[in-house]
C-alpha cells in the first residue's frame, strides 16, 4: 500500500474507501518498527490507543460518510507529538530523565483539540531535553538522526518530529518553537515547519521552556496541511491567558516581500544564500514585489535571547522537585543545568539590571525593527539557518557555537511573530535547503497563501526519504 | 566578564543544583564565555526604551469568579508519585528540631 502524503489525499482515500484508518496505522507502525532503531525519532509508540482510535474513525466514516469529514476536520490523520505535549495516559518525558516515567493525568489543549478533530496519535517524539538545543543531541534518550544522512543532525529541538515527518513515520507531527525549534529542524529535514504568532495557540499542558517565547506549531509535508491543522489548534481555551481570538490579517491582491539585508551578511553558507535568493526570484516571477528592508538590531537577537530564555527556563524548571511527579533535580542533564545556572545568574541580585532588564529593552528595539519593516512589506523572506544540517558531534562540545546556530530564528520569537519554513531543494551533498517567511502578528493566512503560491510555482511535491 | 568558582557555587545553591567538581570547572568557563558574549548589549543605546516582557498586548486577563470547569480528581492528582500519606503528598523535612 502506498501511504498518502498529505491530509487532503489521506482523507480522499478514506472517503473513497480505498483505505481504512486501521490500515494506515498498520502502515505507519510497520515503518516505525523497521526504521526507528536507526533514526531514534520515537520515544514512545502508542500502538494500542492508535488502533482503538482508528477503529472509531473507520466506524464514523462508515456511519456518516463524507459528512464525518466536515465534523472532524483532521479525521484519520496520524500524528506524533513532540514529547513536551502532555498526553493523558501516554508517557511524556520532555526528552529528560527527570520525567522518564511520567504519565500525565490530562492532555494539552493542542492534543485535546486534535483528538476531538479526529486525529490518531501514533506516539511521542524525541527532542532535546526540555527543548534546549538546536541539534537533538541534548536528548537524555540519545540523538535523533537526520533521515537524509544518518551522520548529520536533524536540527532541534523538535528533532524527532521533523525527522519522523521527513521519513514518513507519521503524516504530521507537533512541535514547539521557542527560538527556532520548529523552523530549523524543518529546514534541516526538508519538510514544512510552521510557528504561529505567540498568543495564537494555547500552551496549556505543554512542558514550559521560556514562557514569553514558546509557541505551539507543527511539521507537515505541505502548506495546506499546516493551515488545516492551525484551523483546529488556534484560539482561546480559557486556560492560557496569553491566547486571544485574534482578527487575522488576510492576503491582499498585491503583496510585497521584504529581503532583510542583515540576514545575508557574514557566515552564511553560499548554497543556503543562493537558494533563498532563488526562492525570492520565484516570488518575483509570480508578480510579488521584492523590497529591501533593514532590521538593524538583528545582530543582538542572540544575546537578548540567551539572557531572556535561560532566565525563564531557570524559573520554569524550578518546579521539578521530584515530590509530586518525576525524579529529583540530580536527574537534570548537562544542558538543562547549564541553562538553569545561566538564567539564575542573570536574574540574581546585582545582575538583573545589567542583563535581564537590558535584554528586555533591546527586545523592544528588535520589535520596533519588525514594525518598521512591516510598514513597507507584507512578509519577509530569509534563510532559516546559516548552514545546512551539520554533523553529529560537530558543535556538541562548545555551547556558544551551538547557541549561534539559532541566529536567524530567535528574532521572530522575541517579536512574537509567526513564521513558515519551506523546503526548496538540496545541497550538492544531498542535504535539504529551505527558507522562512515571517509576517506581522496574526498574519498566518498571508504566510499560508504565499507558501501555497510558492509550492504551485515550483510544482512542489513532498520529499519522503527512504532509508 | 569572568565567573569565579565562588559565583558558580553560589548560583548552584540558588538553583538547588548539586554539581560535581568537573561540572563546576566546566561551567566556570562556559558560563563566562556566554556572559562575555551577551555583554555586547551594553553598546546598545536603550535610554527611554520601555522593556518588553511579553508581546500579546494583553493585560490582566480574568475569568468569572465562579466554580466552573473540570478539575483533577484526587486520585489523578496524586498519580505521579508513590510517596503519599492520607491523600497528601509526602514532602522532605525542611524544618529541623533544635537540639
Amino acid at each position: 500500500m502506498e501511504i498518502p502524503l498529505t491530509i487532503s489525499s489521506t482523507q480522499e482515500a478514506l472517503k473513497r474507501k480505498k483505505i481504512k484508518a486501521v490500515e494506515l496505522v498498520d502502515a505507519y507502525l510497520a515503518r516505525i518498527n523497521s526504521l526507528n532503531s536507526r533514526l531514534n525519532c520515537f520515544l514512545t509508540v502508542s500502538e494500542e490507543s492508535a488502533y482503538t482510535k482508528a477503529r472509531k474513525v473507520d466506524k464514523l466514516i462508515e456511519d456518516f460518510k463524507e459528512k464525518a469529514f466536515d465534523d472532524y476536520p483532521l479525521l484519520g490523520t496520524c500524528v506524533s507529538y513532540k514529547d513536551l505535549f502532555l498526553t493523558e495516559g501516554i508517557r511524556t518525558t520532555a526528552g529528560s530523565k527527570v520525567l522518564e516515567s511520567f504519565v500525565p493525568a490530562y492532555s494539552a489543549t493542542y492534543v485535546d483539540r486534535v483528538n476531538k478533530a479526529g486525529g490518531i496519535t501514533l506516539g511521542k517524539t524525541n527532542c532535546d531535553a526540555w527543548a534546549h538545543g538546536a541539534s537533538g543531541e541534548n536528548s537524555d534518550f540519545g540523538p535523533t538522526k537526520n533521515p537524509w544522512n544518518l551522520d548529520y543532525v536533524p536540527g532541534g529541538s523538535s528533532s524527532g518530529s521533523a525527522a519522523s515527518v521527513a521519513s514518513n513515520l507519521t503524516l504530521w507531527a507537533s512541535g514547539t518553537d521557542t527560538g527556532g525549534s520548529i523552523r530549523q529542524p524543518a529546514n534541516f529535514c526538508g519538510v514544512v515547519g510552521f510557528k504561529p504568532t505567540y498568543g495564537a495557540v494555547s500552551r496549556y499542558g505543554v512542558v514550559a521552556m521560556a514562557s514569553s517565547l514558546d509557541s505551539m506549531g507543527h511539521f507537515t509535508k505541505c502548506v495546506d496541511d499546516a493551515e488545516r491543522i492551525f484551523n483546529v489548534t488556534k484560539g482561546e481555551d480559557g486556560k492560557d491567558g496569553t491566547v486571544k481570538n485574534a482578527k487575522f490579517t488576510m492576503p491582499n491582491a498585491r503583496l510585497r516581500l521584504g529581503i532583510p539585508e542583515e540576514y545575508f551578511i557574514g557566515g552564511i553558507d553560499k548554497e543556503v544564500e543562493e537558494n533563498v535568493r532563488k526562492a525570492a526570484k520565484v516570488f518575483e516571477s509570480e508578480g510579488i514585489e521584492l523590497v529591501k528592508v533593514s532590521l538593524p538590531h538583528t545582530k543582538y537577537a542572540i544575546s537578548v535571547y540567551y539572557i531572556i530564555q535561560p532566565a525563564e527556563v531557570s524559573s520554569n524548571l524550578g518546579r521539578y522537585d521530584g515530590i509530586r511527579y518525576g525524579n529529583q533535580r540530580e536527574s537534570f542533564g548537562e544542558e538543562a543545568k547549564r541553562r538553569i545556572m545561566l538564567g539564575t545568574y542573570v536574574l540574581s541580585a546585582g545582575y538583573y539590571d545589567a542583563y535581564y532588564l537590558k535584554a528586555m529593552q533591546v527586545r523592544s528595539k528588535i520589535i520596533q525593527d519588525f514594525e518598521m519593516a512591516f510598514k513597507k512589506v507584507d512578509l519577509i523572506i530569509a534563510p532559516v539557518s546559516p548552514t545546512p544540517a551539520f554533523k553529529l558531534g560537530q558543535k556538541a562540545s562548545d555551547p556558544l557555537q551551538m547557541y549561534l546556530a539559532d541566529i536567524l530564528t530567535v528574532a521572530g520569537n522575541l517579536a512574537g511573530i509567526p513564521g513558515l519554513a519551506l523546503p526548496s531543494g538540496f545541497t550538492k551533498a544531498g542535504l535539504p535547503l529551505g527558507f522562512q517567511l515571517l509576517g506581522p502578528r496574526f498574519s498566518e493566512y498571508v504566510l499560508f497563501e504565499l507558501g501555497k503560491l510558492y509550492e504551485r510555482a515550483v510544482d512542489y511535491k513532498p520529499n519522503v526519504r527512504e532509508i | 566578564m569572568k565567573l569565579t568558582k565562588k559565583d558558580v557555587l553560589h548560583v548552584a545553591k540558588l538553583a538547588k543544583l548539586s554539581l560535581s567538581p568537573s561540572e563546576i570547572s566546566t561551567f566556570e568557563k562556559q558560563l563566562s564565555d556566554v556572559v562575555s558574549y551577551v555583554s555586547e548589549l551594553s553598546e546598545v543605546d536603550t535610554r527611554d526604551v520601555e522593556p518588553t516582557s511579553q508581546t500579546t498586548g494583553l493585560t490582566n486577563v480574568f475569568r468569572e469568579d465562579s466554580e466552573e470547569g473540570e478539575s483533577l480528581s484526587t486520585e489523578k492528582a496524586l498519580s505521579g508519585t508513590e510517596k503519599i500519606h492520607n491523600n497528601y503528598f509526602v514532602v522532605p523535612q525542611v524544618i529541623t528540631k533544635e537540639k
